[in-house]
């Protein structure tokens, strides 16, 4: 193994680069959240959060919680101005109406024709499922950011899913730890890819074929603190 | 008209053996503790009101509110979204024993759900959960060439919730985002109950700053230093 692949900051950071200059835009919990963290200097996103709120900033410090001010990871956040708070109907309206631009969730499988599955991996102990369902039913763009494998080095991303969907045929971008994969005609499209990785070994490591439409361009990102 | 009740214990008097309940808050921001403390001790006292069907986006954290609900046994259903928590082991032991019956319901769903049984909706078509586990067995129909999941109004015999400001008409205004489902559930309850941090005059809440307008709204009792679900929690207090 000659390549270095990304870390999760990495992902999160190449993910944000995409994102439109007054885009609203979802992260899902843990993960996608960092996204954040990445917005180029100049652009300004809005993100909506599914407990009611649009237009949320960075977390108060320690000790400066309000305990009715928090997003769907039931952490503190703090109001930008042009913020706006709503009951829960109206905050999923705007998820499922197509007003949202972009929704970024994390993965457990991605299948070549869209279909996500990441809210359980099999039918044993407590499900829990919160907005992911409105969330990729109703997102113009549903993005997903995870690393390529599994921990144990299964492909995630397959030609069907094994795991319980969550939507169908909903993922349209997909961006990992090796590549960034557009989802176009019910197939993998590879857009970038690891300088350092053959295309023979990204698709020894993808569960589905990976189609090539134009130039394949390298996955360039800085190095970033984890 | 003075819909405001002396105490806790008034106010939740009347939530009978086997009652839909509706509870608001999203985590602790805007769930009403209070009132379902008060709803424990009755049940200590008394042995009612048991076999609830509790409706909440979550089901419980620590020892305290919902989950204190749970460890006296007071619960036989719960329809959430997301019952797992940090610490959400009052309900994961008693789902996993059989003791708890879930209905897992997408958050959206069940807030549109909530919505419908208050506005007189008896059901309605959404994207939502298609091609998935939780649209099994659901009625399925295409409209301009995207397939929808039928579901139905979500309604409760009471509603406890909360709320920042209240009148003696019942109209309410909510803190932040402690707003979340509590105005969809006064809506959707055939009695709703709200604890609030401080009653004023109508006419104090001006009347393009009402979230709920009090039609909905049957008592109202006044609970001023309420106490944070994170803060009880962080606090290591345990109601059960």
């Amino acid at each position: 193994m000659s390549y270095k692949k990304l870390t999760n900051p990495q992902i999160a950071w190449r993910a944000a680069q995409d994102i439109d200059d007054g885009a609203y835009v979802n992260l899902g919990i843990g993960f996608p959240e960092m996204v954040a963290r990445f917005q180029p200097p100049g652009r300004e996103v809005i993100f909506h959060s599914e407990n009611g709120v649009l237009g949320f900033g960075e977390a108060p410090v320690d000790g400066e919680e309000d305990w009715d001010l928090i997003n769907a990871g039931k952490k503190a956040i703090s109001l930008n101005p042009g913020a706006a708070i709503f009951n829960s109907a109206d905050s999923f309206s705007l998820v499922r109406g197509g007003h949202l631009d972009v929704a970024i969730l994390g993965a457990y499988q991605v299948a070549q024709n869209g279909d996500l599955a990441n809210w359980r991996v099999g039918h044993a102990g407590v499900p829990a499922v919160g907005g992911a369902m409105d969330l990729v039913n109703g997102a113009k763009q549903v993005i997903v950011v995870t690393d390529h494998v599994t921990k144990d080095g299964q492909p995630k991303l397959v030609e069907s899913c094994s795991f319980p969907l969550t939507g169908v045929r909903c993922v349209t971008k997909i961006y990992t730890s090796l590549a960034v994969i557009q989802v176009r005609d019910e197939r993998f499209v590879l857009l970038e890819k690891l300088k350092d990785i053959s295309f023979d070994e990204l698709q020894s490591l993808t569960g589905a074929a990976l189609h090539i439409e134009n130039e394949i361009v390298d996955l360039e990102v800085p190095e970033l603190e984890s | 008209m003075d819909k405001t009740t002396a105490n806790l214990r008034d106010a939740v008097a009347d939530i009978a053996d086997g009652a839909v309940l509706m509870i608001g808050g999203f985590g602790g921001s805007g769930a009403p503790i209070e009132l379902i403390h008060a709803l424990a001790d009755r049940f200590r006292e008394t042995g009612s009101p048991s076999k609830l069907t509790i409706v909440n986006n979550n089901a419980g954290n620590g020892k305290i509110g919902i989950a204190a609900l749970l460890k006296l046994g007071m619960v036989s259903k719960v329809i959430c979204s997301f019952p797992r928590t940090v610490d959400s082991h009052a309900f994961t032991e008693r789902y996993l024993s059989g003791e708890i019956e879930l209905e897992l319901v997408p958050q959206g769903t069940l807030a549109e759900r909530i919505r419908a049984g208050g506005a007189g909706i008896p059901a309605f078509y959404t994207p939502t959960a298609y091609g998935t586990d939780l649209a099994h067995g659901k009625p399925v129909q295409e409209f301009e060439g995207k397939a929808y999941v039928l579901e139905r109004w979500l309604k409760a015999d009471a509603a406890l919730v909360k709320a920042e400001i209240g009148d003696r008409m019942g109209n309410l205004s909510y803190r932040l985002t402690a707003r979340n489902f509590n105005p969809l559930m006064c809506m959707a309850a055939k009695m709703t109950i709200a604890q609030v941090s401080c009653i004023v005059e109508p006419g104090e809440i001006k009347a393009t700053e009402v979230i709920t307008p009090g039609i909905y709204v049957d008592k109202l009792v006044e609970v001023s230093h309420s106490v944070q679900e994170e803060v009880m929690i962080r606090a290591g207090v345990e109601y059960a």
